[in-house]
């Protein structure tokens, strides 16, 4: 057969796919959202290519957290690093001292013309991220702060009253007692222990985690969690640990297994977990605020907020970032903040789109759902609640899981264990001042 | 007489090593290179700022009492997943040896495990036995242990060890029982007459004659429980409970890629370099020694 006719045909339908695509600059999103997340990713990436033709968004999930940010780092080594890359929290220091690496959102935003104002954002969430000046660095994406889920079912078995859930400390205790005391065999648990019962905690109630406005100041922060408040707290779980009413499941989000599973009767752990839990428990949910000590003047300050931004790296052909900019304005629009609101529990990222879900009745058909943003915007932020910016903090919090797991496990007190994780925590500190001077 | 082969041509024999050569440079001399340029160095994880200090990181380490803790780890670790994995297989490798209907059906049971990738390994103990969600946890329960990893230490580095050693048992089956099958058969008839009972025989002529085999395995699990253990660990206890588990090369992991502390983590990973080379050199020196080839 000859193929000579076909020729002209191949090469007119290859002009013809090439020139859309040629005209068409890919951005590389880099991204850590898996199961139904990564769809969600994905959904507005192709919302955001179909809504217009200059630019093709192509999401990847590089793994987790801490996975996509080393691949990032290895690919800015080699030379060819990603166009957007989401940073979650802890990262945020490491980034910030990057110098050369990235490129500030704020920067972007000018230079493309784009329409950004850091005011249209909750102030928890571009506090966490703005250099001393208030310049917004990085873009929020997922943003979730801690809440208190309950299992109302156990509450009502064990004679309390399950719309009144547990809003101190101290009351918490008590009905933890009263559940054991029916035979709930795991009242209470928590994921993420230093980002809940240390690092937020801290905030609400406006005592400081680290020297230097939390690192905020600068690289010569120290950490200072061993203060009384915070001793007496992890005393108190210690104590329920012991008592059995606190059971101790795991350093991540291993223990909403147990409290989806109905084990648990309580647990404080991210609101982004809220689409999860309420699609697998068989039980009626409740979502409460945090709860906070009465006894220290100034609770409940503000909780700060865990997730991720997006963070846009340096790039050779500066032609991109035009297309960065367009991306940013397209995700932080209230139509499609509330879809990412709504459909996995994250808080809305702007005002704008926090009025949109009131508007439309959101947490008159999920009440509780709105506990987390009201948590984040309870008082303005201090310096105690603005957020964490510390070197190696993701050693730190390895540290502070390892000690925090003597406590449990009975072999320290709180005492000695707080002080232990602020003398390792700052030798870590030490030494990213070190590298980063 | 020395054996001597020629070839033809001179650049032949360099021709055919030269793709070992190349794996070993790529993938291991070079590798190996940076780590020890890193070691000596400070820098942010952009590297951005590089600074030259010498054996600080050296020293950081060594000051830190948690590393030393996590040396004492690695030793029990190895020794227990070491010993008993070989204990155990051995023991293992003599009943299939002497069974003598339907042996092939044992011995793919017992070589399966083999093929699962470590990370899967763990993954399927965790499955029974994680605190939250595991089906042996509800059943322990029913016999009123309370098995919680998380808080207990002891059931952390039960756990981990379990999970190593039943990974690596297939392999050492393999060697131990081919081992028994060169061990030839009229020794042990020999002795049987004497009268020698099946104890016996073992200890005096098979043991002898498998220690060869059991010498390589040694070094092996050695290895083994320094190096690929990682995936175990990582997909059970991450480290935990506070540093119960958390052996040399899972620390590197967690400082190195988790934490990006590229310095620190080069500095630990030379200082396991040089315990696997000590460990190897003694174990050929010394224990080869006693070794019947």
């Amino acid at each position: 057969m000859s193929w000579k006719p076909v020729a002209p045909l191949v090469a007119a339908a290859a002009l013809f796919v090439a020139l859309p695509v040629s005209a068409q600059v890919e951005i590389q999103w880099w991204h850590s959202m898996a199961g139904k997340l990564g769809d969600k990713v994905n959904e507005i990436a192709e919302k955001f290519n179909a809504s217009q033709k200059d630019y093709k968004v192509v999401a990847v999930y590089k793994g987790q957290y801490d996975e996509s940010l080393t691949a990032a780092i290895a690919a800015y080594r080699a030379g060819k690093p990603p166009q957007i890359v989401q940073v979650f929290e802890v990262g945020t220091a490491t980034m910030m001292a990057a110098q050369g690496a990235v490129m500030p959102v704020y920067k972007l935003m000018a230079d493309a013309h784009e329409k950004f104002d850091a005011k249209d954002y909750l102030p928890a969430v571009t506090g966490y991220y703005s250099d001393t000046h208030g310049n917004l660095l990085s873009m929020p994406f997922n943003s979730s702060t801690q809440v208190l889920y309950l299992n109302k079912d156990a509450f009502k078995k064990a004679g309390l009253d399950p719309e009144k859930p547990p809003a101190t400390w101290p009351e918490l205790f008590q009905d933890a007692d009263k559940l054991k005391a029916a035979g709930v065999s795991c009242a209470f648990t928590t994921g993420w222990q230093s980002w809940v019962q240390l690092e937020s905690f801290s905030a609400w109630h406006n005592v400081p985690f680290a020297t230097e406005q939390n690192g905020f100041g600068g690289l010569g922060t120290r950490l200072e969690f061993n203060g009384p408040v915070q001793t007496m707290h992890i005393q108190n779980l210690a104590e329920m640990a012991k008592k059995g009413t606190f059971i101790y499941a795991g350093r991540k989000d291993e223990p909403t297994g147990k409290f989806q599973a109905g084990e648990c009767a309580m647990e404080t752990t991210s609101s982004g977990s809220y689409a999860n839990i309420k699609a697998n428990a068989k039980f009626e949910l409740g979502v409460a605020p945090l709860p906070y000590y009465p006894s220290v003047k100034g609770a409940p300050q503000n909780t700060i907020i865990g997730g991720a931004t997006l963070w846009v790296m340096t790039q050779k052909d500066p032609a991109v970032y035009k297309g960065v900019a367009r991306f940013f304005t397209f995700v932080s629009s209230p139509e499609i903040q509330l879809d990412w609101h709504k459909s996995t529990g994250y808080v809305p990222i702007t005002l704008a789109a926090y009025e949109l879900a009131k508007k439309n009745g959101l947490y008159i058909e999920r009440p509780g759902f709105d506990v987390a943003i009201k948590e984040l915007t309870n008082k303005p932020p201090t310096a105690n609640s603005k957020g964490l910016r510390l070197g190696n903090f993701v050693q730190i919090r390895n540290v502070i899981d390892e000690e925090l797991e003597g406590v449990w496990g009975g072999q320290k007190t709180a005492k000695a264990a707080l002080d232990e994780a602020v003398k390792r925590g700052n030798e870590l500190l030490e030494k990213f001042e070190k590298a980063n001077k | 007489m020395d054996k001597r082969v020629h070839f033809r041509s001179p650049w032949l024999p360099y021709a055919l090593v030269l793709p070992q050569i190349a794996v070993t440079l790529v993938f291991f001399v070079w590798p190996a290179a940076e780590t020890l340029y890193y070691s000596v160095l400070l820098q942010d994880a952009f590297a951005s700022k590089v600074q030259f200090v010498w054996f600080d990181n050296f020293i950081t380490l060594f000051q830190d009492s948690h590393y030393l803790a996590s040396f004492k780890i690695t030793a029990l670790f190895s020794a227990i997943v070491a010993i008993t994995g070989l204990a155990l297989s051995l023991l293992l490798a003599v009943f299939a040896d002497r069974v003598l209907r339907g042996s092939s059906v044992y011995k793919t049971l017992l070589i399966w495990p083999y093929a699962v990738a470590p990370a899967v390994a763990g993954i399927l103990w965790l499955f029974m036995l994680s605190p939250s969600i595991g089906m042996l946890t509800y059943a322990l329960r029913g016999f009123g242990i309370d098995w919680n990893y998380y808080v207990n230490p002891g059931q952390a580095m039960l756990l981990i060890c379990v999970a190593a050693i039943w990974k690596q048992i297939s392999y050492n089956f393999l060697f131990f029982l081919a081992g028994l099958q060169a061990i030839p058969s009229s020794l042990i008839e020999a002795a049987a007459i004497d009268g020698a009972g099946p104890v016996r025989r073992f200890w005096t002529i098979v043991f002898p004659l498998l220690s060869p085999t059991a010498f390589f395995l040694l070094v092996v699990n050695v290895v083994y429980a320094f190096f690929d253990t990682f995936a175990i660990v990582d997909s059970t206890t991450q480290g935990g409970p506070g540093q119960a588990t958390q052996t040399l090369v899972y620390k590197i992991y967690q400082d190195g890629v988790q934490a990006l502390d590229l310095g620190g983590s080069a500095a630990q990973s030379v200082v396991l370099m040089v315990i696997v080379i000590a460990l190897t050199v003694v174990q050929f020196r010394w224990v080869e020694r006693k070794v019947q080839y």
